[in-house]
Parts: structure tokens; sequence; C-alpha cells
């Protein structure tokens, strides 16, 4: 009960602003960690404007509500984030909270919060009951059943990796007179961990859901010069109401412009490319359009609707097959000379007249699920938790890695081994209990 | 006949039990079967070990005598676990079957307090679900005011060898053939155990050249905090070490079915130890292994003995094979081909009670005033036998005096894990304690059980002034280096001293408390580097680098102890009607039915009750007690 808790307040998706509740006794102090002022000596009931930051990178501009134990809902320290809607940037700042010490809170948790601490009254305690029961159910499945049967499989792996090392070193400790098993030794325990790291890198890379939320979908677009593509983004920009941001050498090696189409980040690469040539009369960049590609997690392949397709063009369309793609023919204000036969579902867009821009948003949401996960707020909560879970886990396997080289005993490693192996057994919903000693004596041969 | 206590059975739990009331000067009995028997080790001729070994200590911290009889009476001592880190250290010795015995039997007997009687309890008297006394297979009555049974493998026992099932105890001797049955008229639920020793061989039949040799370490050790050692490090004598063979594996699996557990007996009811699996388990279940570990453990020093002197104990080899396949299993073993046996490997089934049946006192929930510990209970172990009945007694007689039980904490003792596992989670198979049960086995550590229960152990009467005093002083010493270590600085200027220890140079002064964090830095040689002048004993020395090099980690479990305990002061009424909740999910409202949680913090633990009941189960509370 003394925990601090978080969660998204409003439903999520396509609100103009959502709110981020935070209640405990350490709020104050886990979003001052993440605040560009400091909140130290913050006054109650006040409203304070700023940013939310991760570390050093602005994450959006925001307004929060603070509200000091005991004049709060939940009587409480409490903190309401107002954010710029967009589901990536809300559950940005969730994930920050996360990391930062608030656990997600449960459905209704902030209610029966509130009731326990004598500030609803008792007939409404029925009310409340319910409330946690139908809830619990839901998400009690939804937890485990909304990541994808592969990543769930990946984590499960994963905690069985650990089991073993964890179930070798407890038999290394209480059975130290058998030399029946495998004593684990520093070294050995390093090999292992480091396995488990790439593994977990490897999730957190695959992890597309989780990719989409946390850094959003990785977009060129492709074409010859003059096909508009700078038309194209300049469109998609100002259709964009909420943030536009040219962030500078960030974290995917050339992510440039950012675009924000109903709460989905897309990442376009390469602007810089796009603006520069369209203006020059020059063939298509074959070479560079194939990078640009492979590092697209989407393509938008550009055609004139006004010219036939040359075998560039055909060569690329070839090559973007096996990519998530949506041909584009614009242009459609002009005459048709083009022969779409053998094109794949392509969209007529007019980047003069915006036509088609709706149906490619459409199209974008269609292609990664998108639709789905905007009706179902559970969905993408449990996602920036467990991101935020794994993350915290590649961090403590970093910390771990360190005592091994500063020669830390083997009783504490166990201790860190043991705690990612139940952080990451929270986001299958599975926890310690027998388990673990079931398998030490399935495994290892002991006795008397 | 009327006393205060009546403690039932002379093992390793009634011992502790019978004697902490006693020594808490409380009329106490303790009922035998057999008073040669008492303190009796049937089976392995060992004391300690990993957990364990912190048990004992925690035993001794608390005024117990497990830990002094075993330090008087030992032949060969050793710290485990010493490289892999403080918090896994425990220690071992190597029991005297013989004088082990027969030093705690003196001590019971010199006891004014304490008498001791040769009988087989075979029931109770209750007066209005209260114990008054108990009832001999002779019907003589005795009466006393508490009674704590510590009955161990003899409720029913059954000695199971091929197939054949006799009813005695471990030693032939005669068991207690109606307590059990009168127990589940009282409405305990009863289950049936079975727990099995390897063969005893004749030391003088062995050829000891084919095995290894297993010394006791070279550093004086003892378990009490009270005693300095009484043996020499050079007299302790060796265990040796040999191992299965292929021929083993195939006499075994040729004659499987003659096994009692495989097929020799079809009445067997008795779940055995996971842990302690017999030779046919280990052979069955991990074919792949080559060859298994042995341990020939001498089991006395005392070799004129008829029953333990010149006996040898087969470590790893229990079976329920019929005679003539011991014989040939162990003629199979490499130093052994011309052993004799002479005892033969068992098993036996015994019952006990649903621990779940029991408060965290170890006083039942169904007989006001009756106590129980160890095997009755589903432990297995000397060691875990003994604590509670430390424990029982230490409850039993505080009962008595109107006192509030003394309920050891998870985060404080290894015996509050055991307790709370017991009555929280009930037990399927023999309970053997193990460091992995103990979330907060860093806290928990064979260095600072002293610490940890000595202030508990005076505050019942069992730790005298003097004993209390020295506790005291060594906690100031701990302060006292602890602020010396913070106050002297190391400076840049004396980076060759560092140079020489192996350590990176500074560039700014630190005290010497954070220049320990580094692993390569202890006390002893800043000592003898002249930067630190202390006159600090090594168990101060040692409990001071412990704190600060694991600085961190101590902190972070005993925050995690500190949110625990907060959920463990979150009490649920006795009078809870667990059917007027709404909405708990039907598992969980049997489970808490059934275990009846005294707080939050203990229903969390059970399993199959979820964090959502636990909302419903307060928000309930809240409504109906305004709690």
């Amino acid at each position: 009960m003394n925990d601090t808790i978080a969660a998204i307040s409003t439903s999520l998706g396509i609100g103009a602003i959502s709110i981020i509740r935070v209640s405990g006794p350490d709020t104050v102090n886990i979003v001052n960690k993440i605040f560009s002022k400091d909140l130290t000596n913050i006054k109650s009931h006040t409203v304070n404007y700023g940013y939310i930051k991760d570390n050093d990178k602005i994450i959006d501009e925001v307004i929060l509500t603070v509200m000091l134990s005991p004049k709060s809902f939940t009587t409480e320290d409490t903190i309401e984030i107002n954010s710029h809607g967009g589901i990536a940037t809300t559950n940005k700042i969730l994930e920050l909270l996360l990391l930062n010490g608030c656990r997600l809170a449960k459905p209704g948790e902030f209610t029966e919060r509130a009731f326990l601490n004598g500030r609803i009254d008792l007939e409404e305690a029925e009310g409340v009951m319910n409330l946690i029961e139908a809830k619990t159910d839901i998400s009690r499945d939804l937890a485990i059943n909304q990541l994808t049967g592969k990543v769930s499989n990946l984590i499960k792996e994963l905690r069985d990796d650990l089991v073993q090392v964890l179930a070798n070193i407890n038999v290394n400790i209480d059975y130290p007179e058998y030399d029946d098993v495998e004593d684990i030794t520093l070294p050995l325990l390093k090999e292992k961990i480091s396995l488990i790291k790439k593994k977990i890198t490897k999730i957190l890379e695959e992890s597309n859901n989780g990719k989409i939320i946390k850094e959003g979908i990785t977009t060129s677009i492709i074409g010859k010069p003059n096909v508009g593509k700078s038309s194209l983004l300049n469109n998609l920009l100002e259709e964009d109401k909420a943030i536009v941001t040219d962030i500078e050498g960030t974290t995917r090696d050339i992510v440039e412009g950012t675009i924000n189409i109903d709460g989905i980040l897309l990442n376009i690469i390469d602007t810089a490319g796009i603006r520069e040539t369209d203006n020059i009369v020059e063939k298509i960049g074959v070479d560079k359009s194939l990078e640009l590609i492979d590092k697209s997690d989407l393509v938008l392949f550009l055609l004139n609707n006004n010219e036939k397709i040359s075998n560039e063009e055909l060569e690329l369309l070839e090559k973007i097959k096996n990519k998530n793609h949506i041909i584009l023919i614009n242009k459609n204000d002009l005459e048709r000379n083009i022969d779409d036969k053998n094109l794949e579902n392509p969209i007529y867009i007019s980047t003069k007249t915006n036509e088609g821009i709706d149906e490619l948003k459409h199209r974008i949401k269609e292609i990664f699920n998108l639709e789905k996960l905007e009706k179902s707020d559970l969905t993408y909560l449990t996602s920036a938790r467990s991101i935020a879970i794994l993350k915290e886990v590649a961090n403590k396997i970093n910390e771990i890695e360190q005592s091994i080289n500063n020669n830390a005993t083997i009783d504490m490693l166990e201790l860190d081994i043991k705690y990612i192996w139940e952080k990451l057994g929270e986001i299958i919903g599975e926890t310690y209990d027998e388990e673990f000693l079931d398998e030490l004596f399935s495994r290892f041969c002991l006795g008397k | 006949m009327k006393y205060e206590v009546i403690v039932v059975g002379g093992g390793h739990a009634g011992c502790e039990a019978a004697l902490a009331c006693a020594n808490k000067k409380h009329k106490t009995l303790l009922v035998t079967g057999n008073i040669h028997n008492i303190a009796d080790m049937p089976c392995n001729p060992s004391i300690g070990g990993s957990a364990k070994g912190i048990v004992v200590r925690e035993i001794d911290a608390l005024g117990g005598m497990m830990g002094k009889v075993a330090d008087m009476t030992h032949i060969q001592i050793k710290l485990l676990n010493n490289k892999k880190g403080p918090a896994i250290r425990s220690l071992r010795a190597q029991g005297d079957k013989i004088t082990y015995p027969k030093k705690m039997l003196e001590i019971l007997e010199s006891n004014s307090y304490l008498e001791i009687k040769e009988g087989i309890v075979e029931d109770l008297i209750i007066n209005n679900n209260k114990v008054e006394g108990v009832i001999l297979d002779n019907d003589t009555k005795i009466y006393g005011e508490a009674v704590i049974l510590t009955t161990g493998t003899y409720l029913k026992a059954d000695i199971l060898v091929g197939s054949t099932r006799t009813r005695q105890g471990p030693h032939g001797e005669k068991p207690s053939n109606h307590l059990s049955d009168n127990l589940k008229k009282l409405g305990f639920k009863i289950k049936r155990l079975k727990t099995g020793t390897p063969p005893r061989i004749d030391i003088s039949t062995i050829d000891f050249s084919k095995t290894k040799i297993e010394t006791g370490d070279n550093e004086y050790l003892t378990f009490s905090y009270d005693l300095e050692p009484l043996y020499k490090i050079e007299n302790q004598i060796p265990c040796h070490l040999t191992y299965t063979t292929k021929e083993t594996h195939k006499i075994i699996l040729d004659n499987l079915t003659k096994s009692s557990m495989y097929g020799g007996l079809d009445d067997i009811e008795g779940i055995g130890p996971r842990y302690c699996p017999s030779i046919e388990d280990k052979v069955v279940r991990f074919s792949d292994k080559e060859r298994h570990q042995l341990f020939l453990e001498p089991e006395s020093k005392i070799s004129s003995d008829p029953t333990y002197g010149n006996t040898i104990y087969l470590q790893g080899f229990s079976t329920s094979m019929p005679h003539d396949i011991q014989e040939q299993m162990v003629h199979s073993l490499p130093g052994l081909e011309h052993a004799k046996i002479l005892k033969y490997a068992y098993a036996i089934e015994y019952d006990a009670i649903y621990p779940t049946d029991l408060k965290a006192s170890l006083e039942t929930k169904i007989i006001e005033n009756l106590f129980t510990a160890g095997q009755i209970n589903g432990t297995s172990g000397y060691e875990e036998a003994a604590c509670q009945g430390l424990m029982a007694g230490i409850n039993a007689a505080l009962k008595l005096e109107k006192k509030e039980p003394l309920v050891l904490k998870r985060n404080e003792a290894y015996i509050g894990v055991l307790i709370d596992d017991l009555i929280t989670k009930g037990v399927k198979d023999p309970y053997r304690l193990l460091t992995s049960r103990a979330e907060y086995r860093l806290l928990l550590r064979h260095d600072n059980a002293d610490l940890r229960l000595r202030n508990h152990g005076f505050e019942v009467g069992l730790i005298s002034k003097e004993q209390h005093n020295l506790y005291l002083e060594k906690l100031k010493n701990i302060d006292k280096l602890t602020n010396i270590l913070k106050e002297t600085k190391i400076s840049p200027k004396q980076n060759n001293i560092l140079e020489k220890l192996n350590s990176t140079p500074l560039k700014d002064g630190i005290s010497l408390y954070n220049l320990l964090k580094r692993p390569e830095i202890t006390i002893d040689k800043l000592i003898s580097e002249g930067i630190l002048e202390t006159n600090a004993d090594k168990f101060i020395k040692e409990e001071v680098e412990i704190n600060i090099k694991y600085e961190g980690y101590i902190n972070k479990a005993t925050k995690e102890a500190e949110k625990m305990l907060k959920l463990e002061d979150k009490k649920i009424p006795a009078d809870i009607n667990y059917d007027e909740i709404k909405n708990i999910a039907s598992e969980a409202r049997q489970k808490l039915k059934e275990i009846m949680p005294t707080s939050i913090g203990q229903a969390l633990r059970i399993s199959g009750v979820n964090p959502a009941d636990i909302s419903i189960l307060m928000v309930y509370l809240k409504k109906k007690y305004h709690k």
C-alpha cells in the first residue's frame, strides 16, 4: 500500500491531451527526476508548466497539477501530468515514471486507495469492490495474453535460462559437499549472463509493438526526384496538429523528422535528402534508396501518375516486396500515363489537393495493427510496462556484469539474478513460488 | 502427578523444549519411550550444514543447547561456503552419536526443574478444548498445564525393508499406536510421511586407500557464542569419499521391484523428502549420471560402543532394498568390496499433523495449551526439530506466564522462516531448510545470529545478564570501529600504500570506511599497513567489514523487509468470516479459511491467494472493522 503508483487516466489515442496520474509517498520525488524544474518545495494545489525529460532529451511540454497529502483524491501526494495526446508520448512518460520507481496502478487502484484512506464514504464500498473484481479478471487475462505468443515464449525461455543458473547456484550453496553439480564460477556466470543479455536486447529490438510505442515507425519516402516526396512530407507535417520536431543526432542514426499521426509516431528518415534532391534534376539514387529501405519499418514508395514506370523504379519495387510498404501514386490531378496493373494496392494521392492522405493514414494503421491497439488502452499500458521491465532488467544485467568484474561474491550475485528472474515473471504473470524449489529438486540429484 | 509442562518425546525437539521450560523455572516432565535414546541421532551423524548451521547458532543465541552440546562432542567441524560469500556461510560438524546424547542427558538430568520418565503416550486429557495432561499406554494419567508433542517418527512408526513392514521405531522400540488416531478425533488432520536412512558399515572392513579423505577445517570454530573451542584441530577425525559404480547401478536396476518404494510394498502412503532421494530414486531419475557421491562418515569416536562404535554411516546410499541386495550393492563400491554391514538401510513411515493447524507460537489452533514441534509438524532434520522444540518450549512457558508469544519474523531468523512456511504453506514432503527459502538471507547470516536474537533470548529469560552484557559490549565495539573508519581519512599522499595493496591510487582523500568498499581492501590489511589502529577482535572486524562491503545489498534487503513488516502489521481479526466476503476467488477463499492468516502479510504468502483477492479482503476489513 505504501508504494507509489502511476497510470494513464484518460483514454489513449485521439484526445488532444492525456492525463497521467501519480499517487503515493514518493510522488514528488519521482516526478522531480523527470521534470525540468525543481519540485522539492512545491506547494500543494499549484499548476506548474515545464518539460518531461529523459535525461537531457525533452519528451514533452506538460502542465503538472500538484495535490499534496491529505488534500487529494487518494489523500496521498498526487501529481497529474497533462501531456499532449499521442500514444507514444503518453506511454513514454508512463514508462519513465515506472523506470524511476512507480508501480503501474492496478485497475481501480486510485479509487481503492481513496476508499481505504477514508476519502470515499462507506456506501461506495460495494461499488469499489465490484469495480476491482470486474477489472482484475480482465487485466489478469490481458496481462498474460496480450503479449504476442512469440514474445511471451521468449520471456519464458529467458526465465528458464535464469532458473537453471539460479538452481545451480543454490545447489552449490545448499549442498556444498557435493561435486555432482557443476560449480558456478564468476567467469562461467559472466558467460551465461551475457548470453541472456543478448537475448533481452534482441527482444527489445524485435518487439514490434514495443518499438512502435517506444520509438515510432521508422519510415522512408522513396521515389524519383520531383515525384513529390518533399510535398508529401510537408502535407503530412501540416496534418500533424500535435508536435513536429526536427531532432538532430538522436539515438537511431538518421531519424530526422517526427510526425505524429493520431498518436502514432512516424520517424521519417533522410528528410534532408528528400528536400535537397527534389530540387535537383537527377536520377533516382538506387543505392541510397536501398540503404534507406534496409533501415525502414515502413517504405512509402512514390510514383508519378503522369509517367511510365522506369526500370530503376521496377528494381526498387522488387526490393520492397518483403518490407511493410505502401505504393503511392502522386499527381492524380494530372493525366494518367502509368500502367498500374502489376502494382499492389496502390493509393492514388495528390499532394496538391491533399487527396488520399486520409487513406494513407488508415493504411498505415492497418499495416501495424494499430487500430486494434488504440481501442484497448490496457494493451498499451502493459506494453509500456513490459518495456520498462525489460529495460530495467537490461540495466540490472549491466550492474551484474560490473559486480562480477569487481569479484562480488556469489551470494550477492544470486540476489540480483533472482531479482531479474522475478521481474521477467511479472511480464508474463508468473511469480516466485514453489516453482523455483521444484526446479531445484527436479534438475539436480541430491540427497543423503 | 502434576506438572506445569509435559514434553512428549526426547529427541532434539523434546530436549530443547524441556530445557527451555525448565530453565524458565517451570516444573517440567519429559516422557520418553527409552531414556537411552534421548537426543539420539538415528540418521546422519552431523549437526549443521547449509542453513541448518545458522539455525544452530540461532538456537544458541536464544539460549538453546544444541550448539553447545555439539561443540563439546563433535569429531570434526568446518565452515561451509566460506568463499561463496558471507550470507551463506554455515558450520557443519560431524557429531558423535554416543557422546552427544550422553552430554545432553547429563544436562537434562542436572536440571532441578526437570524430571524424566519412561513411557509411551497414547492419549491426551482434554477439557473444554484445553489440554490438561497425557495418558500413558498403561493408563497412567499425568497432569500438566501445557503439553508439547515432539513425537518424531514414533506415531504409528513402520520400518520398511524390501517387502517387509514392521511396526517399530528406528531402534526396534515400541511406537505410539493410538496417539495420532486420538489427535484425529480431536479434529486434527493427519498425514503420513516417510524418510529413509543408509546402511552402517564396520569400519575395520573398509579399504580407505581406495577413497578420498575429507578433513575438518584448520581454523578453530564453534557453534556457540559462549564457548571457546574444546577440541584440537589435529585430533579431528576425517570422513572419506567414494562413488557408486556402473555395477552398483546395474544391481539396483535389476532388482528395482524388490525395493519397498518400487513395488516391494504396495501399501506405501508416506511421502518422502524430495531432497533426500533414495539411491534407487537417484539411479532411476538421473540415469545419465555415471556415478553418485557417497560419504563415509564415522558415527563416534568411542569404539567400544555396541551400537555406534566402529560404524561408518554411508551418506548418499539410503535404500529400502532387501538385505541380500543391499549386500551386493555395498560390495560394488570402491573400498567396500569386503565391507560388513552392521545395520541395514531402511525406510520409516510415520504420522504427522498438518502444520497449518498451528499458530505461529506452535500452539495448535484446535486445542489450547497443546504445542507440537519437530517431525510431527512435517519437518526433517535435527536442527529443524531442535529450533521448533525451543520455540514451542519458550511459548508454552510464556503462555503459562500469561505473556505474549515470541514469534520470530522472516527477516529475523531462519527459525522464523521455517515456522512461517510451515503454518502458511503447509508441507507436502518432509520440510528441510534451505538458504533459498529465506528471501532475506542476506540479513540472516552465520556471523550475526547473536546480534539478531540475543536480546530476545534475554527477554524471555534464557540468556543471563552476563551473556547479555557481552552482547551489548559487542554492539558498542561494532559502533566504535565503524566510527573510527568513518573518521579516519586516507589522502593521495598515502598512494604508495594503496599501490602495495594493488589498489587504484586516490585523487582525493576519502575515509577508510569508503576505501573498504573496494574488494581488495580488508580491515586487517589496513591494520598491518599502519593506517588503522584498533583492538577489536576478529568477530567485530568481520561484522563491520561485511556491513561496509555489502552495505548496498543489506540496505536493499532491509528496505524490502520493512515493506513486509508493514503488511504484517495489518492484522486480520480471528473472527473474520470469509464466506461473507463477496467477489473473492473461490480457491483463495478456501485457502484463507483453512489457514486463517493473522495478517495481510501472511495472507499474501499463501499460494493461490492473489493480490486482487487481498485488495478485496482489505476493502472488506475496512468496511467491517473500520481498520
